[in-house]
């Protein structure tokens, strides 16, 4: 409104002006940004239009086969496809990982937004985010040549002592869905933490001082009011977590052993849809095989949108205050 | 009234150990949680620092079975790339991030912020795809240009979303000042409040180069990879994360060793980019409050 009436007391009766007052370059400011920035949504439906129709042969070949079936045939003459093996991969090596990292990343967000001496707060949350700044490809190499060898003897002995519970009934590898859950707990800790630390600091003060004045303690003020406070924003981290986890690549292609075949135990070597894509893509003949990859690369995308979406609505409630009332 | 006393102190120090275990808990997550950083750095340094000499800069890689070469047409590759991303992405990032900052208060500015977010959560290894539809296979050919594009299209959310928000926060007062004096607004912006701005705005580019410095995924269908020494755009180029991944799968020891040599130089490299990120930050603070 300011600058609206700033711009008419600078019109003069010489120029040539617009209908809102606004010179040539001005309007021209206004288009040209805008084609920029509408770029993105065109972006987003050429992305789906694309994938749709490269996609096409695939969907109308298999239909809904394609997603209860689990067979990864590529030989050319009779190329069949059904992607349960790679959707299994996928969700058992997600979650996976949010069952090891979830914990871990709730208590260290505690500690760091809380419990920590404020001169250690800063530090802290600067080495959790160097976490998150090692590429993909570092954890893969790591996890192939370090983590791998190291899980192997674990694995043995967990076969050897717990076999007798289906999911460590298998042969220890090393590489295989455990392997893959490690690697990607490590990769979204960083995420988790970091969204969470930020929801438990949103919750207003007053909520911790209320609570210790009535005499609880730290940890009766922290699991009462601050993590009621927060519960949604913290489900929202979460889930971006379990976002992040659905479409990571490099990291679980090199660790996760790339087997076309259901899952049997969290020993087995397995394959997630991005590994799927990673390791058959560029080598991919025949009629329905690049159609079938891309038909993959459109679930993918459908889900992790879908997933992303709900978690920032999640974020996006607490840090814009939901609880109106309670606010100081 | 001895046994109510004591039920009461029961009950306190029920209370007192419960609080203690939580820190101890808290303490515990959180060295849990460095380990695994501890770990991937002990082990960079360890692996990465005997073949890390002058020549992994200056040679090509050898042959297979001759040992020594290094990866100096990855490294130049990689700079290329990050180069020509930021060429295609940075446009988009900074003129879209203005105009949501300037127009955005509005049906429209929510829709492109809402898919901005949208793109930023879209898996790297389908925008390989994406760009693969695009560029590659009616081109029938892997590009470095191809390669460019991929990671300048995943650039875009980041910059995009800090240079919106950075914009916002510059004062009005300035922004009224520079309109008084008779500044047009297209003036106004690029001169005064995109000034007042750049700290915040360098940062968002420093940390979206970072980013996609070490993306792999993308590269594989557009970039490709190629062993031999290449800086044209049109043809397959050689990159860091790239070249990184073919070694570590290879069988052979001594590419290990540079895979981990790369791998160093590719941390130090995304490192320095946010460190000098978050040094550009406190510029923005100062100016801005």
């Amino acid at each position: 409104m300011t600058r609206m009436q700033v711009k008419s007391s600078q019109a003069s009766p010489l120029k040539n002006r617009g209908v809102f007052g606004a010179n040539l370059a001005d309007r021209a400011f206004r288009w040209g940004t805008l084609a920029f920035a509408i770029a993105i949504p065109v972006l987003i439906l050429v992305l789906g239009i694309i994938l749709t129709w490269d996609a096409m042969p695939s969907i109308r070949y298999f239909g809904w086969h394609f997603l209860t079936r689990s067979i990864w045939d590529a030989a050319p003459d009779h190329q069949y496809f059904g992607i349960v093996f790679a959707i299994v991969g996928t969700v058992v090596s997600s979650l996976l990982a949010l069952i090891l990292a979830v914990p871990i990343s709730l208590a260290t967000a505690v500690f760091l937004a809380d419990l920590a001496p404020r001169w250690l707060r800063g530090p802290l949350s600067f080495l959790i985010e160097l976490l998150a700044a090692v590429p993909s490809i570092v954890y893969g190499l790591w996890g192939i040549f370090v983590l791998v060898p190291l899980l192997r003897p674990v694995e043995t002995w967990l076969f050897m002592h717990c076999g007798f519970i289906p999911l460590f009934n298998g042969a220890p590898y090393g590489i295989g869905l455990l392997a893959a859950g490690l690697v990607l707990a490590i990769m979204i800790l960083p995420y988790i933490t970091s969204v969470s630390r930020e929801v438990i600091q949103a919750v207003p003060q007053v909520q911790r001082e209320a609570s210790l004045a009535l005499g609880a303690t730290y940890w009766e003020t922290l699991r009462g009011p601050v993590l009621r406070y927060a519960r949604s924003g913290i489900l929202g981290a979460i889930i971006l977590g379990l976002g992040r986890a659905l479409g990571e690549t490099m990291a679980v292609t090199m660790v996760i052993g790339n087997c076309t075949d259901i899952p049997t135990s969290l020993f087995s070597p397995a394959s997630t849809m991005p590994s799927l894509l990673a390791n058959e893509f560029v080598e991919a003949t025949g009629k329905l095989e690049p159609a079938a990859l891309v038909e993959v690369a459109l679930v993918l995308v459908v889900i992790t949108v879908i997933i992303n979406a709900f978690a920032r609505m999640l974020i996006w409630k607490v840090s814009k205050g939901d609880l109106q009332g309670v606010r100081e | 009234m001895t046994a109510r006393t004591a039920s009461r102190s029961w009950f306190h120090w029920r209370r007192r150990m419960s609080n203690r275990l939580m820190w101890v808990i808290a303490i515990l997550a959180t060295l849990i949680a460095l380990t695994p950083l501890v770990m991937v750095m002990y082990y960079l340094l360890q692996q990465g620092l005997p073949a890390l000499k002058l020549s992994f800069f200056t040679q090509l890689p050898k042959p297979v079975g001759e040992t020594g070469g290094g990866m100096a047409n990855a490294i130049v590759g990689t700079l290329i790339l990050i180069g020509l991303a930021s060429a295609f992405g940075l446009p988009f990032g900074i003129l879209g991030g203005v105009y949501l900052a300037e127009f955005g208060n509005n049906k429209l500015g929510q829709t492109i912020r809402f898919a901005a977010d949208v793109l930023a959560s879209v898996p790297s290894i389908v925008i390989g795809i994406l760009v693969y539809g695009l560029i590659v296979a009616p081109m029938k050919h892997f590009s470095a240009f191809s390669g460019g594009v991929a990671l300048g299209i995943m650039m875009i959310p980041t910059v995009m979303r800090t240079t919106d928000e950075l914009v916002r926060l510059v004062p009005a007062s300035q922004r009224e000042a520079a309109l008084s004096l008779g500044a047009s607004h297209v003036k106004t912006v690029f001169t005064v409040v995109m000034l007042a701005a750049r700290g915040g705005v360098i940062t968002g580019i420093l940390l979206a180069i970072a980013r996609i410095a070490g993306e792999t995924a993308p590269l594989l269908f557009t970039a490709f990879g190629n062993r031999f020494w290449s800086v044209k755009l049109g043809e397959p180029i050689a990159s860091l994360p790239v070249q990184i991944f073919t070694y570590a799968i290879a069988p052979y020891d001594d590419w290990h060793a540079q895979a981990w040599t790369g791998a160093l130089v590719l941390v130090t490299l995304i490192l320095v980019l946010g460190i000098v990120a978050r040094y550009a930050t406190r510029g923005r603070v100062r100016i801005v409050r």
